[in-house]
């Protein structure tokens, strides 16, 4: 991946920038970027106030995160009477009442068996169904690819009350392998298009040897060709992950059951109640609590997550 | 090779195929057919009733403010999202000048700020509406504390609950969460554009202005395209969805001010009892959604450029 392989600067900055090491206090003038009147002139300015709209990004990007970090350290009054002070002590009984009283330990809970089992379903559903439409001949393969790639094309709530009604007549309703089933259903049109164009890049030679060799399509699709496509699993995995872990307009809709909500769900339905209760603090502590675990993958794996992400969006 | 092929392919493609076509194309289909129907979603019981529903459609003010909204969200947050997102990449990528050995290169620390910018496309739309709203809090929210500290405690905007405002609230927390994608996927474009053309347009003496608007842009045009249309298509569906749901009152309100024809449909289906009339916005909503990425396929077609 390129994109974070920027090379760093070699030595200190030349004269002709000095401005470079106070990006914060730059001239962030309202209004268009400078107009390029002469270069060597205003090429010092403009570092100054492109680094000063960087910073400024920057910082409206990452402050709304601490500062839910910091919130929920902090007791119910403060966060009314001073919502950016430090909290007094870190109260982290607000952590574990969350994790607790407002079911966020079962939310996360349904949420890790929701999104594992509908990942593992997505990965192995689609490579399959793309190995099949990406490598072999066969009357009505194209129709089929195009029957999955377009369902990327369509607004899910358009289908979402008929949808309502076949998970109510097969009793898959407010279940959580109901759930399953659903994210499977609306990942594989871009699971399908992103891994066929994959399976294509692979060479055949080997499948073709393993197949010599009496390996059946089978054998050599799950020993052979599954191996050799881990990058792109990996990609989509990752895509799939997201959009699953966070997925808020599936759930709200199929799944009603107290029990079974999954995490995003379960935060707004503690928003919507805490205008009785009031426990603002708890519900930090829960926004929080959904927000770290993601947040800190990202941080650790965020090249790969960067190039799973841009790599199915660029083809 | 051909042994057994086809008794292959029938046994890998049966379980994707079916559970695709149950749960995704079939409710598709049946959404259509429904859209001719005066079906309440509470009975077993509906007749067809035409065109009716379309007829009412049109007459219907809610769904006229819904559309406002939702093609103000079209149009609007493409814009926003992606200006915003190639200026950032571009200085990320091309904007650092003058170092020494290198003719292009990003700013000091655009590793830093390449990964602090993709946080919110990592977190649950519903968590950053959930933050936001507590941040647009008129009483004790974060951005009026914040006004009241530099001095502005004379300016305290209701946010959310300002009707004039409301909307753009909620679009500003979509812009929020979505500029830092763009900036990776158009960082990714830029950093397979070859080094020689930069060095080239630098020879020249061209500026970093005429550098981006000469190089940069055409070169980056089909990723920006197809950024332009996964934009749209999301500013239509799910995500405004969420928001609008979570963070304004009502939801869609004050006074209407907010509402988008993804909710209005929900409202319809699940909540006013008209599952055959929110089908049938529903499907005027796919047909501007189908228009909007075929004008913007349209509009955006340009000579491919090879390098």
């Amino acid at each position: 991946m390129t994109t974070t392989d920027t090379p760093q600067p070699a030595g200190p900055p030349p004269a002709d920038a000095p401005p470079t090491g106070l990006p914060a206090t730059g001239p962030a003038a309202p209004g268009a970027p400078a107009r390029p009147a002469g270069e060597s002139l205003t090429g010092g300015v403009l570092n100054v106030f492109s680094h000063g709209v960087l910073v400024i990004w920057a910082f409206l990007v990452a402050m709304p995160l601490l500062w839910a970090v910091m919130t929920s350290f902090k007791d119910d009054r403060s966060i009314f009477v001073s919502p950016w002070s430090l909290p007094d002590r870190l109260h982290f009984e607000n952590w574990s009442r969350a994790w607790t009283q407002a079911h966020m330990g079962e939310y996360f809970l349904n949420t890790l068996l929701v999104v594992g089992g509908s990942l593992i379903g997505t990965l192995l559903f689609g490579s399959m169904a793309a190995y099949v439409l990406a490598r072999f001949e066969f009357p009505g393969n194209r129709f089929l690819y195009y029957l999955f790639v377009g369902g990327m094309s369509f607004p899910v709530i358009l289908a979402l009350v008929p949808l309502f009604f076949v998970m109510n007549n097969m009793g898959l309703l407010n279940t959580l392998h109901g759930l399953i089933l659903v994210y499977i259903a609306y990942s594989l049109p871009f699971t399908v298009f992103f891994l066929t164009s994959f399976f294509r890049t692979l060479p055949t030679s080997i499948a073709e040897a393993a197949l010599i060799d009496g390996a059946s399509h089978t054998r050599t699709f799950f020993q052979v060709m599954l191996p050799m496509a881990r990058p792109g699993l990996i990609s989509v995995g990752i895509f799939n992950f997201l959009g699953q872990w966070n997925q808020y307009l599936l759930p709200t809709v199929l799944n009603t059951e107290q029990d079974n909500k999954v995490l995003s769900q379960g935060l707004v339905q503690l928003a919507v109640s805490q205008g009785y209760k009031g426990d603002w603090s708890g519900l930090f502590a829960g926004l929080v609590m959904a927000m770290l675990p993601v947040l800190g993958a990202y941080i650790v794996f965020q090249r790969q997550v960067v190039s799973g992400l841009t790599a199915g969006a660029l083809k | 090779m051909q042994h057994g092929k086809y008794g292959f392919i029938v046994g890998f493609l049966v379980c994707p195929l079916a559970i695709y076509t149950l749960f995704v194309v079939w409710p598709f289909l049946q959404s259509i057919y429904y859209s001719f129907t005066d079906w309440t979603g509470l009975s077993p019981e509906f007749s067809v009733v035409g065109l009716g529903n379309y007829a009412k459609m049109l007459r219907d003010d809610s769904f006229w403010n819904a559309l406002r909204h939702s093609a103000l969200f079209m149009l609007l947050l493409p814009v926003v999202v992606l200006g915003l997102a190639l200026f950032f990449a571009f200085m990320l990528n091309v904007g650092g000048r003058g170092r020494r050995g290198a003719a292009v290169t990003g700013v000091t620390g655009s590793g830093v700020y390449k990964i602090v910018y993709f946080f919110p496309q990592v977190l649950s739309i519903a968590i950053v509406a959930l933050l936001f709203q507590f941040a647009y809090n008129p009483n004790s929210g974060a951005l009026n504390s914040a006004l009241s500290a530099v001095g502005l405690g004379s300016v305290q905007p209701d946010w959310l609950g300002d009707p004039n405002l409301a909307l753009w609230c909620v679009m500003a927390v979509l812009v929020w969460s979505n500029v830092g994608f763009y900036v990776v996927l158009f960082s990714a474009g830029m950093a397979s554009i070859p080094k020689d053309f930069y060095e080239a347009a630098l020879l020249d003496g061209a500026n970093r202005m005429t550098t981006f608007f000469r190089i940069t842009l055409p070169l980056l045009w089909d990723t920006v395209q197809s950024g332009w249309v996964y934009m749209g298509i999301l500013a239509l569906g799910a995500e405004s969805f969420a928001v609008v749901q979570i963070m304004t009152v009502g939801p869609g309100g004050p006074a209407d001010s907010t509402n988008v024809l993804t909710l209005l449909v929900y409202q319809k289906a699940f909540v006013g009892g008209q599952a055959g009339y929110a089908t049938t916005i529903g499907v005027a909503l796919l047909l501007i959604t189908l228009a909007f990425a075929a004008v913007v396929m349209r509009l955006g077609r340009r000579e491919r450029l090879e390098y």
